[in-house]
């Protein structure tokens, strides 16, 4: 019940910090950290939760919490939540950056603070019901849910091309997301053939048989939400767009979160839905994931926009993510896992110091800076921290164990068995010179050489 | 599978030699610029002679007790049957390397507090220097490869750092940039060797992993050829060797105190620490040890040549560090890896005395680095003149300094290597020579003859102090013994015949020789050879380090700059710029059919309403 | 032969003629008046191919679609001219081809 409540809470909290605009200018930002303050200790006392204590399992081990309410029985469609350590660990990252979010657009944002904050809640409220949902309609629903309120947020507060930005990231997701739903809806049909009656349930849905070629056809269709999402090498390009143009709370949720929901996805639901047919795709899988680490690498190095280059290392950075996934054996999913939430740690913390220049400076045009040491030393030092981590040295590695992520990578490691030397690795680490280049470029053009910019 | 039982053994303080460091880092990052200068340097200096007092307690329990001491402090990280432990492994090799860090770095520092006294940032400069300090500890006390990587780009890491201290120049970014990078080369290649040892024998600890290596491959796999050959590639990047050894020369732009000990005495020596520490996998691979000895050996040759015709005193300093690593490499190649280390610690006295006298001089000439510009500094500055003097007698193997005995028994194990041993002997040979012709050359220029520029200041205890330290240090560095006989082999060099040890003490006085008379004497004149054709071709050649800059920025920087122009703009995003020019084409295509004229719809609609006509005509029977 | 003096086939020939005719005015005038007239020429050519389709088998039908067309163009006259009067007060010309406002 509490993951209800979680969602709730913030569906709530959003119309709230909407209504309290008129009184005030700042009391939506008081209103919406407070909700997302309670939001985090609510999500924090899961941590303590019993594994099994919720007493329903499948294949991959037990779900620390679940839940299922009747909504359309007709068509086998419920309000079916579960968490497990996977889920904990994303939601419990989402509403940290949430706060950051809140954070960071205290002072930037002046117009409609109230209805900001709304929309801002109300992605958190899409992104948690993401990682919590079971049931792939409500999946579905809660993956439109984060996109339309995040559109709002580029196309209304953005920078000077919002309009531009906030569509194109709009027609992206949303028509990738409609393969997407095609394919759920085939799965379930199918499992109405079978079975003769509908469901959308992931838990059912994972133990109907599905034939080769509608496998390969659905899982496609999965795929291509995710890989957007993701993104995954062709179809990236809303990304540096998106991000450029997001005000700084924007970017810090657009890389920080939602980047995740694609990964989390390809985790939770397409490599288990269709283990053989992933099996097979993954060759083509990796090789985007690899692609999009060279390729990401070279457009980061050749931008002159702080946003667009610290957005094109995110398509690097979610190459090793993809590369990790797809290479499908214990330790590269842990390694992806933890690469995603790093990524969404140190790249969040980039925006917003790209944010604050952008403040300070009224230009994102790193020839035009430089020597900002001299005035803002710890600045600086932060993005120094932060550039470096982003570089992967593995000072950022030092975390204690995480939460068992559990399922889906037991699951998956069981079904394939453990790989030799896996080629993408190789490749794959290759290109972390190029990152080097990139954020070492990043890092001492704005802050190092004469003072440029007064 | 583990070779020795994992428990705590003797000094359970051993976290404290790195930690100490750390710790004083934080403190010192934490303090920012509020900290009163006395006591940043009390933290930074004195947490790192802490540590050296530790060092030498473990030290006496070591030698008392002859055993490998352990601590494991934590799990780092564990998933799957993968694990790592945040854990220290000292034995021999590890003590020469921690003593050399900790002894060499203090002193380092404790000079550092009087040459930066007068900088802005002199809190920010003691945070990175003592973050080194505790890095390059890590890298050597890790009981495991991926601690030890941990350590590598820490040391990395602070290198850029230093590099780019001074960071209102440019040049100084671009020269710390170009570091990290091209030892990033090498690491990525290190990484894929710690990934290719995992996937192959399951564990990265050390210790089991050589005995397993020793147990699983035979000598001359081609996989131990190629994780030896990988690792190789982090080595060479780090050391500087060739053809890695490009941004050593470059790094020069950080402070002095900085050179002498990140760029002399201990970072670039890491690689040498590396091959040395996994020389069970090297003794496996055949190959690479030779292809270790060979680059070596070229690299000693190309960078003596290049130092012999450089102007600039650290740059000078820097191609010599590079050669003298060279002759490590030489070493371990030639299976002399006791005498390789035992040069890592020699050189490591001589080359900080070096550069910190180096320091001095350049501290008190108003931040002159051109030696033709400097210039009978004897009288001037005696504790810097005598400080290189015996550092350049001990660079270039004078007899009865530190470093005649580890050149010397390089040379002579070099020489009984079989089949091409004599080849590698007679290389290192003519850089012996070189070796010294250009460290006198050096004191010859800046020490003798005119003055040309006159010093404002002299050095004051903080600065001497150390020197005279490490003058006593280089002299008799060469009678230490080291505790190296239980960790690794060296092979023996009684073989070597007489004439050739004669000949390894003869060609450096040789050297010293012909430098007098070029340099000092007069009776030879550099000036008329460099004013030939040849000559100046010839040197012009070496002043720019062999063309290796040039041969990269068209090779890769250049391409790789012209890729990035030509993608800036997303080709990808043209591809879906094809998609929405498409939908706006076909737009204007059905927008020019409703022109609004009422004759144009009702023509349109006759011809359309016969066309139905016609095909329905046509189809009724 | 009952009912009919001419045989059918000339007056769909007539009919067809008088279509034709209004059909080339409605296309080529330009003026709006001509174009209405134009559809009532149009209008009864449909009406005369009726009425002879309607004497020619005997039946009702015919006429009574006659009477229906007759009322239509009636109406049909009655809102076209109301429309010309609007047309010629909002754009001072009667030319079709100036008033393009339905252009996308």
């Amino acid at each position: 019940m509490s993951m209800l409540a979680l969602v709730l809470l913030l569906v709530v909290g959003g119309i709230a910090a909407a209504v309290s605009e008129r009184l005030n200018d700042n009391l939506p930002r008081i209103v919406s950290l407070g909700i997302l303050l309670a939001a985090l200790l609510l999500a924090l006392s899961w941590l303590g939760a019993d594994p099994g204590a919720a007493g329903v399992s499948n294949s991959e081990g037990p779900w620390w919490l679940y839940l299922k309410l009747p909504w359309i029985e007709r068509f086998g469609i419920s309000l079916e939540l579960g968490l497990d350590g996977l889920s904990l660990v994303l939601v419990l990252l989402t509403l940290l950056l949430g706060i950051v979010a809140v954070v960071s657009s205290w002072t930037e944002i002046d117009f409609r603070p109230g209805l900001f904050q709304a929309n801002l809640l109300w992605t958190l409220a899409g992104v948690c019901g993401v990682f919590l949902a079971l049931d792939l309609f409500l999946f579905f629903v809660f993956w439109e849910v984060m996109l339309v309120p995040m559109y709002l947020l580029i196309a209304i507060w953005g920078h000077e091309k919002r309009g531009y930005a906030a569509m194109k990231f709009f027609l992206f997701t949303q028509f990738s997301s409609l393969l997407m739903l095609l394919a759920i809806v085939v799965l379930a049909w199918n499992a109405a053939v079978l079975t003769g009656s509908p469901t959308f349930s992931y838990r059912e849905l994972l133990e109907v048989p599905l034939g080769p070629t509608m496998a390969w056809l659905t899982m496609l269709g999965f795929f291509a939400a995710f890989a957007v999402k993701l993104p995954a090498f062709p179809f990236h390009t809303w990304l540096p767009d998106a991000h450029t143009q997001a005000p700084t709370a924007g970017s810090v949720l657009l890389a920080g979160i939602l980047l995740k929901t694609g990964a989390y996805g390809l985790l939770r639901f397409c490599l288990p839905l269709f283990p053989q047919t992933s099996a097979e795709f993954a060759p083509i899988a990796m090789t985007l994931g690899l692609l999009g680490v060279f390729y990401g690498a070279v457009l980061a190095f050749a931008q002159r926009d702080v946003k667009r280059l610290v957005a094109y290392s995110s398509v690097s950075h979610m190459g090793f993510v993809l590369l990790g996934l797809y290479a499908w054996n214990t330790l590269a999913v842990q390694g992806a896992i933890l690469q995603m939430v790093a990524h969404g740690v140190s790249t969040a913390a980039l925006f917003m110091l790209a944010g604050a220049l952008q403040q300070r400076l009224h230009t994102r045009d790193m020839e035009r800076m430089g020597g900002l040491w001299q005035q803002a030393p710890r600045m600086g030092a932060c993005a120094l921290i932060f550039a470096l981590a982003s570089l992967g040295l593995p000072g950022r590695q030092l975390y204690r164990r995480i939460p068992d992520t559990g399922g889906p990578v037991r699951r998956a490691s069981a079904i394939r068995r453990r790989r030799g030397p896996r080629p993408g690795d190789r490749g794959g680490v290759l290109a972390l010179a190029g990152a080097a280049h990139v954020s070492g470029r990043a890092r001492t053009l704005p802050y190092h050489g004469r003072l440029r910019h007064a | 599978m583990h070779l020795t039982q994992r428990q705590d053994s003797g000094m359970t303080a051993l976290w404290l030699i790195p930690a100490l460091p750390l710790f004083s880092a934080l403190v010192l990052v934490a303090g920012g610029g509020a900290m009163p200068r006395r006591l940043a340097a009390l933290f930074g200096a004195g947490s790192v002679g802490l540590s050296a007092l530790l060092v030498v307690l473990v030290a006496r329990t070591f030698l008392a007790e002859g055993q490998v001491l352990q601590q494991t402090l934590w799990t780092w990280l564990q998933v799957g049957d993968f694990s790592a432990d945040i854990a220290f492994y000292v034995d021999g090799l590890t003590l020469v390397m921690m003593a050399v860090i900790t002894g060499v770095g203090f002193l380092i520092h404790l000079y550092s507090v009087e040459f930066m006294w007068e900088d802005a940032s002199f809190c920010r400069y003691f945070a990175y220097m003592n973050f080194f300090v505790a890095a390059m500890l890590l890298l050597v006390m890790a009981d495991n490869l991926l601690l030890l990587y941990l350590g590598w780009e820490g040391v990395g890491a602070c290198s850029y750092l230093l590099i780019g201290f001074w960071y209102r120049d440019p040049d100084n970014g671009r020269a710390a940039r170009k570091a990290f990078i091209v030892t990033r080369i090498g690491d990525a290649a290190m990484l894929l060797g710690l990934f290719l040892l995992f996937t192959e024998l399951g564990t990265l600890e050390i210790q089991p992993l050589m005995a397993l290596a020793n147990s699983e491959w035979r000598t001359g796999d081609t996989v131990a050829v190629l994780a030896t050959a990988l690792l190789l590639g982090g080595a060479l990047g780090k050391s500087a060797q060739l053809p890695l050894h490009t941004w050593l020369p470059d790094a020069m732009a950080g402070p002095t105190p900085v050179s002498a000990l990140i760029h002399a005495a201990t970072m670039v020596t890491a690689g040498v620490y590396l091959i040395a520490r996994t020389h069970d996998l090297f003794l496996l691979a055949p190959q690479t040890l030779q292809a270790v000895a060979w680059l070596g050996l070229a690299t000693l040759l190309l960078a003596a040549f290049t130092a012999l015709v450089q102007r600039d005193i650290k740059r000078i300093l820097a191609y010599s560090t590079i050669s003298q690593i060279g002759y490590m490499f030489l070493a371990l190649g030639a299976g002399a890896f006791a005498s390789g280390i035992f040069h890592l610690m020699t050189h490591a006295f001589f080359k900080a005395l070096l550069f910190l006298g180096a320091g001095a001089v350049i501290h008190c000439l108003h931040h002159e680095h051109d030696i033709f510009r400097m210039g009978g500094l004897r009288r001037r500055l005696p504790v810097a003149f005598v400080s290189f003097l015996i550092g350049a007698a001990a660079l270039a193997a004078l007899p009865l300094t530190s470093g005649f005995y580890s050149k010397d028994a390089i040379l002579l194990t070099a020489w009984t290597v079989p089949q091409i041993g004599p080849w590698l002997w007679a290389g290192g040979l003519l850089g012996a020579g070189l070796t010294a012709l250009y460290s006198f050359r050096l004191v010859f220029v800046v020490f003798f003859g005119e003055t040309v520029t006159e010093p404002d200041r002299r050095p004051g205890w903080y600065m001497s102090g150390p020197l005279l330290v490490l003058c006593v240090l280089s002299v008799l560095g060469g009678w230490f013994a080291l505790p190296l006989a239980d960790v690794m082999p060296d092979r023996g060099h009684e073989l070597a015949p007489h004439w050739v040890e004669y000949a390894g003490i003869a060609v450096p006085l040789l050297g010293v020789g012909l430098a007098y008379l070029m340099f000092l004497g007069g009776q030879l004149s550099p000036g008329r050879l460099a004013a030939s054709t040849a000559g100046r071709l010839w040197a012009a050649f070496w002043q720019n380090g062999a063309g290796f800059d040039a041969l990269y920025d068209t090779l890769w920087v250049r391409p790789f700059r012209q890729l990035a122009h030509w993608w800036r703009n997303e080709p990808i995003d043209h591809a879906v710029n094809a998609l929405v020019r498409l939908s706006r084409w076909s737009h204007g295509v059905l927008t020019a059919l409703q022109n609004g004229e009422l004759r144009w719809y009702a023509t349109t609609m006759a011809f359309g309403l016969l066309l139905l006509l016609a095909v329905i005509l046509r189809n009724t029977p | 032969m009952d009912g009919l003096l001419v045989p059918l086939e000339h007056v769909l020939v007539l009919a067809a003629s008088l279509f034709s005719v209004g059909l080339m005015g409605l296309m080529l005038r330009r003026n709006l008046i001509f174009m209405l007239m134009s559809l009532e020429v149009m209008l009864n050519a449909a009406a005369l191919a009726f009425v002879a389709a309607g004497a020619r088998w005997a039946e009702a039908d015919g006429q009574i679609i006659f009477l229906l067309i007759l009322t239509i163009a009636a109406a049909e006259v009655a809102v076209g001219l109301g429309l010309v009067l609007q047309i010629q007060r909002r754009f001072r010309t009667l030319d079709m081809d100036r008033a393009d406002r339905l252009r996308g």
